[in-house]
């Protein structure tokens, strides 16, 4: 995206929405219609700080997932064309057709996510494999003409910029080339050859690049692409794939069966396909979550609710990494613009310097925080007083507050994950497969108090020793690497039922054996019906009252253990005093913006308007049509009641009659029969006001009807 | 078989015409006797036709280049407008003698420029005694371009008033072309195509120079065993043979067979052919995996096709759209009643049957329907509410341009769009399995 990258003139970077809002214009906004204004810029400040980071991360995440991708790619590219530079004249190579190297690249159905993939996979190639990539999208490319001119069109200015040629550039400005295959070709022709006499200057480009690098046409969305247009061009450039080293790369949304869809035999046969798969989008997400919202890095959390919005809109919608990430800035947005306290929504080293320049309003809203007045409630009275008075001394606690905040954060994320190695390998999965399904039920509630926890526990008082331990192995693992302070003993605690553990391994075995032994013999001394059953139940008997062995007790303890952690750490942060200030609760926002319902609107706006005008008047009592409201309204009610077709006749009528209803019983004799002219055009009007909203049509099965094209009444 | 014999030329040269297109003798006799020699005006157009890879343009071109006719030589896919292809023919004919590739550019807009400027031409180039050949390939797609190029260039002789013929390759019959107006009607000529031991008797024409010719003719009989039925393209089977090559000299190289131990021979590759047959030859891998598959000795099960990737993950509600999208598509409206309310009423099983058509739904294809019945069916087959948000209908859209469903008639969306369902049966079985959506029990067809 910088602006000294090769591909600065390649690429039309849409402006960013971000960099407005570093403008003072958007540091306003965010003061302006806000009725607590109180330090409004440096809430502003940390919330663009703070998206900052988030980006970097998300992007950095993204970077390395895609790293593997990217490798394969570019020694895809690398293996595709030298085998035949270096070969030519060999028996093999000659007889084979020489086919087109195509990566099918399949990035799955978060089509919008594509966008950055490609971005990213072309930066990739023009710093390590080739300065020629050409990116093309099926909406530029209706007919072979205009594929061909967008081809050319990015390919010979990216090599004007690569040498940053600008008289060059005027020159082969778009309409003066022929656009074919030939001029294409011998455009290529001149660029190579002039990299081979190199100016020292650019060696820099061309050390890069190979000899004669491939050139990579990147079709970003293979399945809307139109079949004639991809077989001319692959058919054209098989034919000079001897000249001009090409590559395509197809971006693939669904099934590389597609590929097949599309070509028929005789053009795929051109193609030499190697097959290429991103990570799929879910465990995408899952790095997201585990690595921006599960840890201590970013001040603000995330309570269950806004969390399982965006977790729902994602699963059930659109699966576009992109798209959370975008809720989650909004998320940010949202809580520091709203939350006049989300000024301490910050770093644990600059908090104490933010509260002791709280001014006596910021106070007097800690002061009205519901978790504060909680807690308040819990002190000694005098405590209460001064708490309530004395700013100094409510600075004091709050600081004190959210330290231990950040001491609770610190270590719930490690137990957490401690209590998803145990649970993610039960059987059935009893509080979720992923760790976001297990913080969601923390966050929720009490973890410990719902029934699945219960099935949790009866099912880890089950587990083999051998997967126990591996358990205990990783939680001691997961607690030293963390940087929580109060881990030490548990650590400790760990180590030592690993130690017990492998001290039973020996003793146990030898119990065990003597056991069944001793049990077989007494098997074989009874021989009659009568004494094998009664020793048969006797041994059921006291199996079922037998004492628990030395490993079951210890697998007890072990379980309970966990269990003592988990209730003392994965309380959930609601009950935490000044959650309010970390945590963005507001879900019903998030889901207005996010999950809009355009057709829930407009009804509720039609049908009861009182909604959005505000107006007493309109405020209706049940089904009843006031003639108040909009005419669209009253249409729109009466529309409601009809069926697929409507009769204008009868319609206009219930019009009239609403419309004149209330204006007084003697007006209702003289227009019995006969319509008002403006009550006729009011009743047109509105019609064709549904019909442009599309809730009608003109119907030709029956004169003097509308159809209707919505169903469902009232 | 007739040795080609015409007066006009060498009969060395001819002899190497003969060598170097095989089976293609009768054909190029005919053409030489169509040409006549150099100055004399021959046919003003000749249309060749014949199937896939029946040698059309490799014997044009080998004639041309052989006897050193003056021809320019233009794929008409590769130059899709008339303007790119009026273009080519000029600049590939200014080009012809003089070295330097600088020729100026001239605009060739309309035909008429084309015949003014080709006179300047030829007189340029100094070609008034000879015969000039402009041979374009993959003609069909002069019927895309405006009505006037392709009887034109029927005519071109006529219009030019020079010694020119128009050669026409193309795959398809003349009748397909004829347009409507009528036009001069060329001299056609069929390329019938190579029976298999035609196809044997080329292929084996170039054998790797370590082997021995007889040793890649027993090659090629067995490639032609296994391939023949599926395939006749002349290329096609030439990159086959030389991917296959190396695996069945293996157990030669190798020193387990000599090269007359055809039996053994045999018995080593025919699986292998027969493998090849499945995965390279339906560019389900790609011939370069092939090859190192047949390097590493592994087997070809680890490297999975492209159809083996056929699942797809969608997000719930998309999966639940395309489930309602697929009963909409293959059930009839009729029956919607019966499968999606609670309480349908008397419609007993086998009279419901008996009145409508027996013919399988799956058979008949999918159907359209409105975008109202698909919302409909999706809210009765998910089980919770869904809210029609703008994230619902934005799933649809997606759903088209992934080309699982298609857009039927007009894209007035106000107008009640109207969709159909375009996924396969074993598709949908597999995505209504993870959703635990036992889908064969809502298809009428399956009742």
């Amino acid at each position: 995206m910088s602006a000294g990258s090769v591909s600065k003139g390649c690429f039309v970077f849409k402006p960013s929405p971000k960099k407005r809002k570093v403008s003072q214009k958007t540091a306003d906004y965010f003061r302006e219609g806000n009725s607590d204004a109180e330090d409004s810029e440096l809430r502003f400040a940390t919330c663009q700080s703070l998206w900052k980071h988030v980006k970097l991360e998300a992007e950095q995440i993204e970077e390395d997932l895609n790293k593997q991708l990217f490798d394969n790619l570019v020694s895809f590219l690398r293996r595709s064309h030298s085998e035949f530079q270096e070969k030519t004249t060999e028996w093999n190579c000659r007889m084979k057709s020489r086919e087109i190297p195509t990566a099918a690249l399949v990035l799955g159905v978060n089509v919008t996510d594509h966008d950055l993939t490609f971005r990213s996979l072309s930066e990739v190639l023009q710093n390590r494999v080739t300065p020629y990539v050409a990116l093309l999208q099926a909406k530029d490319c209706p007919g072979i003409k205009n594929l061909m001119q967008k081809l050319l069109g990015q390919l010979m200015n990216c090599y004007v910029d690569v040498d940053s040629e600008e008289d060059d550039y005027v020159q082969t400005s778009q309409n003066r080339i022929r656009c074919s295959m030939t001029s294409l070709i011998t455009w290529y022709e001149s660029v190579t050859k002039k990299t081979d006499f190199e100016t020292p200057s650019k060696k820099r480009t061309s050390s890069r690049h190979w000899q004669s690098p491939p050139v990579v046409v990147i079709f970003k969305d293979m399945e809307s692409f139109t079949t004639k247009v991809l077989q001319d061009f692959i058919v054209i450039s098989s034919q000079h794939i001897h000249e001009l080293p090409l590559v395509l790369v197809f971006g693939i949304a669904t099934s590389p069966m597609i590929i097949h869809g599309l070509l028929p035999h005789s053009v795929s046969s051109l193609l030499c396909i190697e097959l290429f798969q991103s990570l799929s989008c879910k465990e995408h997400l899952s790095t997201i979550i585990d690595k921006v919202l599960l840890t201590t890095q970013f001040p603000l959390k995330l309570s269950e609710k806004v969390l399982q919005v965006l977790i729902n809109i994602f699963l059930y919608h659109d699966f576009s990494v992109q798209n959370f990430i975008k809720g989650f800035q909004l998320c940010i947005v949202e809580h520091f613009y709203t939350q006049p306290l989300s000024v301490l929504c910050c770093h644990q080293e600059e908090v104490k310097k933010r509260i002791n320049s709280l001014s006596h309003n910021q106070c007097e809203n800690i002061r009205r925080l519901p978790s504060f007045r909680r807690y308040v409630e819990n002190q000694t009275s005098e405590k209460q007083i001064a708490l309530l008075t004395t700013d100094g001394f409510l600075k004091e606690t709050v600081q004190q507050l959210l330290e231990d905040l950040n001491v609770y954060h610190e270590n719930y994320f490690p137990v957490l994950r401690c209590l998803h190695v145990f649970t993610s390998s039960l059987p059935k999965y009893p509080l979720g497969k992923q760790i976001r399904e297990l913080h969601c039920a923390c966050l929720e509630n009490r973890v410990w108090e719902t029934e699945e926890y219960e099935s949790f526990l009866q099912l880890a008082r089950m587990l083999n020793k051998c997967d126990l331990v591996t358990m205990l192995q990783k939680c001691v693992e997961i607690l030293v690497s963390s940087p929580g302070k109060e881990f030490d003993k548990t650590v400790e605690k760990l180590k030592e039922f690993l130690t017990q553990f492998q001290k039973l391994e020996v003793a146990e075995a030898c119990q065990e054996r003597d056991e069944s032994v001793s049990s077989q013999k007494e098997l074989q001394k009874k021989t009659d019906l009568y004494h094998l059953q009664k020793t048969l139940l006797e041994l059921k008997e006291s199996r079922r009252s037998k004492k628990l062995t030395k490993f079951e007790m210890l697998r007890f303890e072990v379980v309970d253990y966990i269990d003592s952690i988990v209730r003392n750490y994965l309380v959930p942060a609601d009950h935490k005093t000044l959650h309010e200030i970390v945590y963005f609760n507001t879900a019903s926002v998030l889901r207005e913006h996010l999950n809009a319902a355009p057709r829930v609107a407009l009804h509720t706006a039609l049908n009861n308007p009182y909604s959005y005008l505000k107006s007493q008047a309109l405020r209706s009592d049940g089904g009843s049509i006031s003639n108040k409201a909009p005419d669209i309204c009253i249409v729109y009610k009466l529309h409601l009641e009809c069926g697929r077709l409507i009769n204008l006749v009868d319609w206009l009528e219930a019009f009239s009659t609403v419309v004149t209803a209330v204006e007084g019983p003697n007006a209702d004799a003289p227009s019995s029969d006969q319509v008002d002219d403006v009550i006729h055009a009011r009743f047109i009007r509105a019609v064709s006001e549904l019909e442009l909203l599309g809730f009608i049509k003109p119907s030709k099965q029956k004169t003097d009807h509308v159809a209707r094209l919505t169903w469902g009444g009232c | 078989m007739p040795n080609l014999e015409h007066s006009a030329y060498p009969a060395a040269t001819l002899l190497h015409l003969e060598s170097l297109v095989p089976c293609r003798e009768s054909q190029v006799s005919m053409l030489l006797s169509i040409f006549g020699e150099r100055q004399q005006l021959s046919f003003p157009s000749i249309f060749i036709y014949g199937h896939t890879s029946s040698g059309k343009t490799y014997v044009m071109r080998t004639l041309l280049n052989t006897l050193q006719l003056p021809h320019v030589f233009v794929n008409c896919v590769e130059h899709f407008t008339s303007r790119l292809l009026l273009e080519e023919i000029l600049i590939q004919l200014q080009n012809r003698s003089s070295e330097t590739k600088e020729a100026a550019h001239v605009p060739c807009d309309t035909f008429n420029d084309f015949v003014r400027l080709f006179k300047q031409a030829i007189v340029s180039q100094d070609l008034q005694d000879e015969t000039f050949y402009i041979v374009l390939d993959r003609a069909e797609q002069l019927r895309e371009m405006e009505a006037n190029v392709l009887p034109a260039f029927l005519r071109l002789q006529e219009l030019t008033a020079r010694n020119v013929t128009v050669v026409l390759l193309s795959e398809i019959v003349w009748e397909l072309f004829r347009p409507n107006t009528g036009c001069f009607e060329p001299f056609t000529l069929y390329f019938p195509d190579y029976s298999i031991g035609h196809l044997q008797k080329i292929l084996c024409q170039n054998h790797p120079p370590e082997y021995s010719a007889d040793f890649y003719a027993a090659y090629i009989n067995i490639l032609l065993g296994v391939f023949y039925m599926v395939c006749r393209d002349l290329k096609e089977l030439q990159h086959l043979a030389a991917l296959n090559f190396s695996k069945y000299c293996e157990p030669v190289v190798r020193g387990e067979a000599n090269e007359r131990d055809t039996r053994k021979l045999w018995k080593n590759i025919e699986p292998h052919l027969k493998k090849a047959m499945q995965t390279v030859y339906l560019r389900e891998i790609s011939s370069s995996q092939w090859e190192r598959l047949q390097h590493d000795e592994g087997e070809a099960g680890q490297l999975k096709g492209l159809s083996a990737h056929a699942h797809v993950e969608l997000p719930y509600y998309s999966k639940f759209l395309l489930i309602a999208a697929y009963l909409a598509s293959y059930n009839p409206v009729r029956t919607d009643k019966r499968f999606f309310l609670k309480h349908h009423g008397k419609i007993k099983k086998t009279n419901f049957m008996k009145k409508h058509e027996k013919t399988s739904n799956h058979l008949l294809g999918p159907k359209p329907f409105p975008l109202d019945r698909l919302l409909a069916i999706l809210y009765s087959i998910v089980d919770n509410r869904v809210a029609p948000t703008a994230n619902i209908f934005s799933q649809i859209t997606s759903l088209v341009t992934l080309q699982l469903l298609s857009m039927v008639g007009n894209n007035d969306q106000l107008d009640g769009p109207r969709y159909k369902c375009t996924v396969s049966l074993d598709f949908i079985r597999a995505i209504a399995r993870t959703v635990n959506f036992d889908i064969i029990k809502y298809l009428y067809d399956f009742l």
